[in-house]
């Protein structure tokens, strides 16, 4: 998507451009040599551009293996990208060289991970957790200052300063996560990547974070990329909403048009493939096939395997990102107006049954 | 799907299980005063969060409990037969032949070692008197029923070589292999993706509705309890709050928690600012609170919630524990 982004670029605090990231998954030399395997490269992302606004959420939403997570660690530069730039308020991250000159945006950039398990040491008390991104870059000096942040922190997320005292295996699945968040929160960040942070909670617990989350961004201002594959939780949470598929970037809109009149086929399979609470005893539709694997993807449109509308262009050219409302899509059926109206659930599921 | 089909014969009979953990310094109830029953041929969901007892009660019927987790009360009866104090090799033939399991982690629940084709024909001749070529066929038969594309190759083929959907058919296919009458499904579809997901549960579905089986659908996923489910029940810190119809519960739920936790689930097109939130979290099996186990959630609390316990009770053809509809003073009812 390179000309036509709908949000000014003057206005992006975050800035993605054509970011491509390959991992080397090749047996190991021996193994090439004996076995005649030939390298194996994965394309975890493949051109992928986007611009979040400041204040506000960016969801990228896909299936496992989609490359989803990959970008959140491509922005916040845990990876360094095989092609394209990340720029963060007009900085180009790739520019910045050293740690020393990576550490005030690092400051400013912070992520939140799935895992609240995983994430938190456990021989550590939550306070020198909450604490240590405080002394990491020096925001405050002396013990009695940071205590009392750490305190702060740990009231805005909705938890107790005593808690501080306490070992993380003291804490429910939902209070951590709350931690990790105080955590994130401590460097005074204005940007946070929260890769799939209720994915491994429970749903009443997951409302409070997700409540949690939304209360903190109107009061911070804060700006978030939220990786998830519960399209739910992504409506209910993002301004803007990207679709990705085998690496690539398929559809991105306002959050309301893309669920409401999504574009590209693989966004309507997977709206269709939702759960309903409204329609109880009502099948959802089941859609033919399975993602292939990002070592060898599909030429062209890496859809067109499983999509109803594929013809021979879709095989042989991959698709660009064409303008749609409030966003892009980048299909071809779409481009040449080969897309039947989405009707009911119905009508998609005998388009998909008839291919 | 019409129960009334079915002749309405309970299959499955749970009465007052307890299951507890015995640990040196106390003994923990997991499972506390559970009953319920499935009739032939139907789907009944079992929802909670994590910790809510639900797969305890599973693996308790089909006595897989790990120790030391024991059914220290309460019975299970199968098609009038009581299952739950049966020696070892008893339950080892009622396992597969009269209930199959399918488990969360297809990959856990295949042996690595073993061809597909092997591990089905094994299951086949255990239960039923097949010779190994009619037990093969059967096999290549099963896997091409459960839709795995050109089953004759698959056959041969070990788990890894399948994808995780794939594999989960597989599951399927070893589960329903011998007929059972009952499939105890335990989050068949929690690590599968959205897509996937669609796919595994009508699968699952048609199935059991050729084959007759009744199934128990453990999930924490509302939604596949929705299109799949006849009845629910609600779990909530090993007891259950709430049984009915799927929609009687998911559209009026009548007690608090499953209100609750309806509400805090995200739902696509409803534009909500902020989702229903239920404060705190489930209490861990130690410290399970006197009374009503969700009074200090619970936004509709009174005075008789907090020492007394409320029995399932019958309301509106649902059945739920809740001092709310057992003459709640005026006041608690006014809040609701």
């Amino acid at each position: 998507m390179s000309e036509s982004v709908a949000v000014p670029p003057a206005g992006a605090l975050v800035r993605a451009r054509d970011l491509a990231k390959t991992f080397d998954v090749s047996p190991p030399w021996l193994a090439r040599v004996l076995g005649r395997a030939p390298r194996a490269v994965l394309t975890a992302v493949d051109g992928v551009s986007f611009d979040i606004p400041p204040g506000r959420t960016f969801s990228l939403v896909g299936e496992s293996g989609c490359g989803k997570s990959t970008v959140a660690r491509l922005v916040v530069r845990l990876y360094e990208p095989t092609r394209g730039r990340v720029e963060f308020d007009g900085i180009d991250l790739a520019t910045l060289g050293s740690r020393a000159a990576m550490a005030p945006v690092r400051r400013r950039i912070q992520m939140i991970f799935q895992d609240p398990y995983a994430s938190l040491n456990p021989r550590w008390r939550v306070a020198d957790i909450v604490a240590e991104p405080i002394r990491t870059h020096r925001l405050l000096e002396g013990d009695a200052a940071i205590a009392r942040r750490v305190g702060e922190l740990l009231e805005q997320v909705r938890l107790s300063p005593v808690d501080g005292e306490k070992f993380p295996h003291e804490f429910s699945g939902g209070q951590r996560q709350r931690i990790s968040i105080a955590r994130a929160l401590a460097s005074n960040p204005d940007f946070l990547v929260c890769d799939e942070p209720t994915s491994a909670l429970d749903v009443s617990v997951q409302a409070q974070i997700l409540n949690l989350m939304r209360d903190l961004q109107r009061e911070m201002g804060l700006t978030y990329l939220f990786i998830s594959h519960d399209l739910a939780v992504v409506y209910h949470i993002s301004d803007t909403v990207g679709v990705m598929y085998l690496g690539r970037l398929v559809e991105w809109a306002a959050a309301r048009s893309l669920f409401h009149r999504p574009q590209h086929p693989y966004t309507r399979m997977l709206l269709d493939a939702i759960p309903d609470l409204e329609m109880t005893g009502k099948a959802r539709q089941a859609v033919a096939g399975e993602v292939p694997s990002p070592i060898h993807p599909p030429s062209g449109c890496h859809f067109h395997p499983r999509c109803p509308l594929a013809n021979a262009r879709c095989r042989a050219e991959a698709p660009r990102p064409r303008p749609r409302e409030g966003g892009e899509v980048a299909c071809h059926a779409v481009e040449e107006g080969r897309l039947p109206e989405r009707g009911g659930r119905a009508t998609v599921a005998a388009e998909f049954q008839a291919s | 799907m019409d129960p009334a089909a079915y002749g309405n014969r309970p299959l499955l009979v749970v009465r007052d299980l307890r299951i507890e953990f015995p640990t040196r310094r106390a003994t923990l109830v997991a499972v506390d005063g559970v009953s319920f029953h499935i009739d032939e041929g139907e789907v009944l969901g079992v929802v909670g969060e994590s910790g809510a007892g639900k797969s305890l009660t599973g693996a308790a019927i089909i006595g897989l409990l790990e120790p030391p987790g024991r059914i220290a009360a309460g019975s299970v009866t199968l098609a009038g037969r009581r299952i739950d104090n049966l020696p070892y090799e008893e339950m080892r033939r009622i396992r597969g032949s009269q209930i199959g399991m399918v488990f969360q982690d297809p990959l856990t629940s295949l042996n690595p070692l073993y061809t597909v084709g092997r591990q089905l024909i094994e299951t086949l001749q255990t239960h039923l008197d097949l010779s190994q070529q009619a037990a093969r066929a059967r096999a290549i038969e099963l896997l091409g029923e459960v839709g795995i594309p050109s089953p004759q190759l698959r056959v041969d083929q070990y788990p890894h070589e399948f994808s995780g959907g794939m594999r989960q058919r597989v599951v399927i296919a070893l589960a329903l292999c011998v007929n059972p009458r009952l499939i105890i499904a335990d989050e068949p579809t929690t690590a599968l993706d959205v897509s996937i997901q669609a796919q595994i549960i009508t699968l699952l579905k048609r199935l059991c509705r050729e084959h007759g089986a009744a199934v128990m659908l453990i999930t924490h996923d509302m939604g596949v309890i929705a299109e799949t489910a006849d009845r629910v029940a609600v779990m909530y810190a090993g007891r259950i709050a709430e049984v009915g119809r799927v929609d009687q519960v998911i559209k009026r739920a009548r007690h608090p928690y499953t209100d609750g936790l309806m509400g805090s689930i995200p739902k696509v097109g409803t534009d909500a600012d902020r989702l229903t939130q239920i404060e705190g979290s489930m209490p861990r099996l130690t410290e399970i609170p006197a009374g009503c186990a969700f009074h200090p959630r619970c936004p509709k609390v009174f005075e008789r919630c907090t020492h007394e316990r409320p029995d399932l009770a019958s309301v509106d053809g649902a059945q739920v524990a809740c001092w709310l509809y057992a003459g709640a003073p005026a006041e608690a009812i006014d809040r609701v």
